[in-house]
């Protein structure tokens, strides 16, 4: 038996931005964070937001359980066939940034069998404070840290704190408690990065996730206005 | 083409999703089968003679430009267990993807377009290593040493073992690799009847049991 050679495209290899039939693939976007920091939070409190009018779908990178995805099952913030764990082996930011193939793979299988999809949310095992996603893998990256890591995270900076598209400071309702200065974790952040962009949220509340909401439409909207795919 | 690309596809960093799996080494530490380095080598060393000739040569096969749908066949024959067949077709997958995008060509799609779920990886290897401009020899050599170096690098994330020991088990073992390589490649010249069908039952059985596992650092 000899294999057909007249069929080159089968899968695309990297960040190509169409699918392999030639319509446009979902925009992705990164979530990474320190352990705890609200990641898998923020992703529920998104779907809650966003599923009515878009149609969603979440990758999530567990370092040694299922918990994410499971938790994301349990409050049944999308249908079961719209969440997919990847295994990361020990090493979570090897999954999203120097090896990324075992997440292209499940962000490909869920526009396959779910599709056609307009956003994916790929949240990243708890990681430290140097872990971003690569650019073959998303179109861009939140990284969430939280109030109560203490509120010199952004003044250390970082990859994560420096370069994410959007810097999420989260539980900002638990500062008086452990006594961050958020006033001082916005020049911080300010400093560090930039004209990019900072969300202070609390997701006690059901809105706290609104500005994040918003950050995402937006990019959503770009994405969507990019040329047309001519294939 | 240049020795130096066998380098780029043998090398750890090369982006095919092994850094996931521990080729059974997960299960071998919980059940106190690997201890420390010797424990590592005696794991690896049975690897190699069993799973790792029959990868090899697999991969030396589809170095050699057999037939691919045979090849899997074959492979999928000597693979009992489910939970690896999977593993072996996901990392067979992600394998191409990279393959493709570091040495594209027509042989490389025809294959990922003929097996759109993933061919079985050392046939995927296999297929690469021809892509690369490399023979059934220099496949079988990469098959081998996936097959002890996998293991090794999860120990040491698994036992926190010192990893200029786990390094120096690698390259104790060198040898036997050298050995495996040239059993397996000679049997892929004879034909896809004559590869080497040896197989690990411990190996199927703590796989399955492995996969079922509901908190495990790897993959499998
Ligand atoms: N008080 C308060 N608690 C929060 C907030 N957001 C998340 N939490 C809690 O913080 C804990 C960790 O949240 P997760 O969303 O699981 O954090 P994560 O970043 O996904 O954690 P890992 O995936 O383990 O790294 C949970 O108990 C959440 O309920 C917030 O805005 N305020
Ligand atoms: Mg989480």
């Amino acid at each position: 038996m000899h294999l057909d050679h007249g069929h080159t495209h089968h899968g695309s290899v990297s960040a190509d931005a169409h699918r392999p039939d030639g319509t446009r693939r979902a925009l992705r976007i990164g979530l990474g964070g320190p352990v705890g920091s609200g990641k898998t939070a923020t992703v529920a409190a998104l779907c809650r937001h966003l599923r009515d009018t878009l149609s969603l779908a979440v990758v999530t990178n567990d370092i040694y359980t299922r918990e994410d995805a499971e938790f994301l099952l349990r409050e049944a913030v999308l249908p079961p066939e719209r969440i997919q764990a990847v295994e990361t082996g020990a090493c979570p930011h090897t999954a999203i940034r120097d090896d990324i193939s075992a997440n292209l793979e499940a962000v490909e299988e869920l526009e396959d069998t779910v599709g056609p999809l307009d956003l994916i949310l790929v949240e990243s095992g708890g990681d430290n404070l140097t872990a971003t996603f690569s650019r073959g893998l998303v179109d861009a990256q939140i990284f969430v840290i939280d109030v109560a890591g203490g509120d010199d995270i952004p003044r250390k900076g970082g990859p994560g704190v420096t370069t994410a598209d959007l810097l999420v400071v989260n539980k900002t309702d638990l500062a008086p408690y452990v006594g961050s200065d958020l006033g001082r974790m916005a020049r911080d952040a300010a400093e560090q990065r930039g004209d990019l962009p900072v969300a202070f949220t609390s997701l006690r509340s059901a809105e706290g996730v609104g500005p994040v909401a918003d950050w995402v439409r937006e990019r959503l909207a770009a994405w969507t206005a990019l040329p047309a795919p001519t294939a | 083409m240049t020795r130096s690309a066998l380098l780029v596809l043998a090398d750890g960093r090369f982006p095919a999703g092994g850094h996931a799996h521990s080729g059974g080494a997960e299960a071998a530490v919980k059940a106190g089968r690997i201890r420390d380095a010797a424990g590592l080598e005696a794991f690896c060393l049975g690897r190699l003679h069993t799973t790792g000739l029959t990868a090899a040569g697999l991969a030396a096969a589809a170095a050699l430009g057999h037939d691919p749908y045979e090849l899997d066949a074959a492979a999928d024959a000597r693979t009992p267990s489910p939970a690896l067949r999977a593993a072996s077709r996901r990392l067979g997958r992600q394998l191409m993807r990279a393959a493709r995008a570091t040495w594209p060509g027509p042989g490389l799609d025809a294959l990922a377009a003929a097996f759109p779920r993933g061919a079985h990886q050392p046939v995927v290897l296999g297929a690469t290593a021809r892509a690369a401009g490399r023979g059934p020899e220099d496949a079988a050599h990469c098959a081998a040493y996936e097959t002890a170096g996998g293991p090794a690098t999860a120990t040491v994330r698994l036992l926190g073992l010192d990893p200029y020991q786990a390094t120096a088990v690698l390259a104790r073992l060198a040898p036997v690799m050298d050995e495996v390589a040239a059993r397996a490649t000679a049997a892929a010249r004879e034909g896809v009847d004559a590869l080497p069908a040896a197989s690990a039952p411990l190996l199927d059985i703590t796989a399955e049991q492995h996969a079922a596992w509901p908190v495990r650092l790897f993959a499998s």
